[in-house]
């Protein structure tokens, strides 16, 4: 009952401050967005941070030590290069956003690639991709409060009450909600996060070293990355595409709009690495687990944790896990469905319906959120994965975003609107086809060398992505000549020459 | 594109290339298995190589340039 008292403070508190967030501010769509652009090094840290600390972190990356051993720290590698690319990528994403007063991704290739269609498309996409990341963060959050309450509130009502406050914070405060939640979710996670890594393999073993020793004994495969399957052909290639997709995310691109300067990410490049070493800890638990609470088998790996913490620990600390896992849900998702209603009214109903006002574009964008949230409760009850997967899934498809929008950055574009759009198109549909079929590179090629075997398919996808991408460019460029400079000489893109 | 951001490239190696050589158990590093041990330390590599790159880009020491 303590446990469920305390998850239920973390509830009211997070909406508490999502809802004061908005207090002084006029909500237009770029207010609601992007926070007017006014956010400074440690805002954007957290918003950005935000997208690793999430239910993936505290559950997915447990989960999988516990079921898959090495191959989990694949999670920590692949935000670490990620931030690297960032140095580069974000100052001029961000340069170019704000000069043309974007708000959403799609803006982006819109401006860039002078095509309102492309843009659609691009939206599509995230929206898509976005799914199966908003139904693991409330799967996430059901597990976490089911379990730490010990069962009193099933994971249905859990995810039905967290979406609620979810969906009214989001439209009443934007990302203003979502960046002051976040505040609290990060310091509560990170001081969960180090006291389980620390105290637990102390706990049960006398030390990380000795916690190690153990599990190598009673599962000597689980510490290396396997000769085939996930070996180190797979790690390698899946840490480079997810690194890649890593700010394809429309939520997480999005979110770098927010900035006050191109030298916040410059700067946050440097801390955010370490940053992620609490990952570090999130493995020591999930491994401790394996020998401590045994026999969690496929999807249920995700409640190592928890049930490693509830057998651990006394009630109010379970609570406390409770809630802060409950905020690594609600403010992800806040962004994502914020993300996807924003690209939903601003590029795809303002597309078809081009004299809309931009206060029409604002009300429909805060309408369309309990209605996103609707059809992710839908895909939440009605289907099954494990986390980690919903969100390799996800990645496969942001990550085709990728060539395009490198493309869009030359000083030279080579990359016709109509090259850009098959080259999306070729690489979702292969991701799509090969994710239902369950084909795998080695099923495809049998003769190849395990090494290549292993490779992520995504690898497949964005190669071919990339060489439609380039080949239609080539047909379509001599065709219709210089299309990029007359969009470049173009004061002010379609998009964003709203009647606002 | 300066020749200090090809400094860059360092931690892909690292990490993408290293795995395919670190990939064992022992030695204990830190209590660490040794292929996580190495991950770790280029994660802290990773921020040293930026905080070297973010002093010596001159595109740093411009007045703000928003």
């Amino acid at each position: 009952m303590i446990a469920l008292a305390v998850i239920f403070a973390f509830l009211l508190a997070a909406l508490g401050l999502g809802l004061r967030a908005r207090r002084g501010r006029d909500m237009d769509l770029e207010q609601w967005s992007v926070g007017g652009r006014g956010f400074g090094t440690v805002f954007v840290f957290l918003l950005l941070a935000g997208e690793i600390y999430t239910t993936f972190t505290f559950l997915g990356a447990s989960g999988w030590a516990y079921g898959k051993g090495a191959p989990a720290y694949y999670i920590l590698c692949y935000a670490s290069l990620a931030y690297v690319l960032s140095y580069w990528l974000l100052p001029a994403v961000w340069r170019y956003a704000k000069q043309h007063r974007l708000i959403s991704q799609s803006d982006f290739f819109v401006a860039k690639f002078n095509s309102p269609l492309l843009g659609a498309l691009v939206a599509l996409v995230g929206v898509v991709a976005m799914v199966p990341y908003l139904v693991l963060q409330l799967k996430g959050l059901g597990i976490i409060v089911s379990v730490s309450s010990d069962g009193r509130i099933s994971s249905h009502w859990a995810i039905v009450i967290g979406t609620v406050a979810l969906t009214l914070y989001v439209t009443i405060s934007g990302i203003h909600g979502s960046a002051w939640t976040s505040v609290l979710k990060d310091v509560a996670i990170l001081a969960i996060v180090l006291i389980l890594g620390i105290y637990l393999p102390m706990h049960y073993f006398g030390g990380v070293g000795e916690m190690f020793h153990a599990v190598d004994k009673a599962h000597p495969q689980l510490l290396t990355l396997p000769s085939s399957g996930m070996s180190t052909s797979w790690f390698a290639s899946t840490v480079l595409l997810s690194a890649v997709g890593f700010y394809m995310w429309p939520h997480t691109f999005s979110a770098s709009y927010s900035a006050q300067n191109e030298r916040v990410f410059r700067r946050n490049a440097i801390f955010m690495p370490l940053y992620q070493l609490i990952l570090l800890f999130v493995f020591f638990a999930g491994f401790t687990a394996i020998l401590v609470v045994p026999g969690l088998k496929g999807a249920d790996a995700d409640l190592s944790l928890l049930r490693i913490t509830t057998a651990t620990f006394p009630s109010w600390f379970v609570g406390i896990v409770g809630g802060a896992g409950l905020l690594t849900a609600l403010v992800p998702g806040s962004l994502l469905l914020m993300t996807s209603a924003t690209c939903l009214s601003k590029n795809v109903y303002r597309l078809a319906r081009p004299h809309t006002s931009e206060q029409h574009i604002t009300r429909l964008a805060q309408l369309l959120v309990p209605a996103l949230a609707l059809v992710s409760l839908y895909f939440t009850f009605n289907g099954g994965s494990s986390i980690v997967s919903l969100l390799l899934m996800g990645y496969a498809l942001v990550t085709q975003l990728f060539p395009a929008l490198l493309a869009s950055l030359a000083r030279r574009q080579f990359v016709t609107k109509e090259g850009a759009a098959a080259g999306i198109v070729v690489g979702v549909t292969t991701v799509a086809v090969v994710t239902l079929s369950g084909v795998t590179v080695g099923g495809l090629l049998p003769g190849l060398p395990q090494v290549v075997k292993d490779l992520n398919v995504g690898v497949i996808a964005l190669v071919l992505n990339t060489v439609v991408m380039v080949a239609t460019s080539a047909a379509t460029r001599t065709a219709s000549p210089d299309p990029v400079t007359t969009a470049a000489l173009r004061p002010e893109p379609e998009a964003t020459a709203g009647t606002g | 594109m300066k020749p200090i951001h090809l400094l860059g490239a360092i931690p892909f190696l690292g990490i993408l290339g290293g795995i395919f050589i670190a990939n064992r158990v022992t030695p204990y590093v830190l209590g660490m298995p040794f292929n996580l041990f190495w991950l770790v330390m280029w994660v802290v590599l990773i921020s040293a190589t930026m905080a070297v790159i973010y002093h010596l880009d001159p595109a740093n020491r411009e007045e703000q340039s928003s």
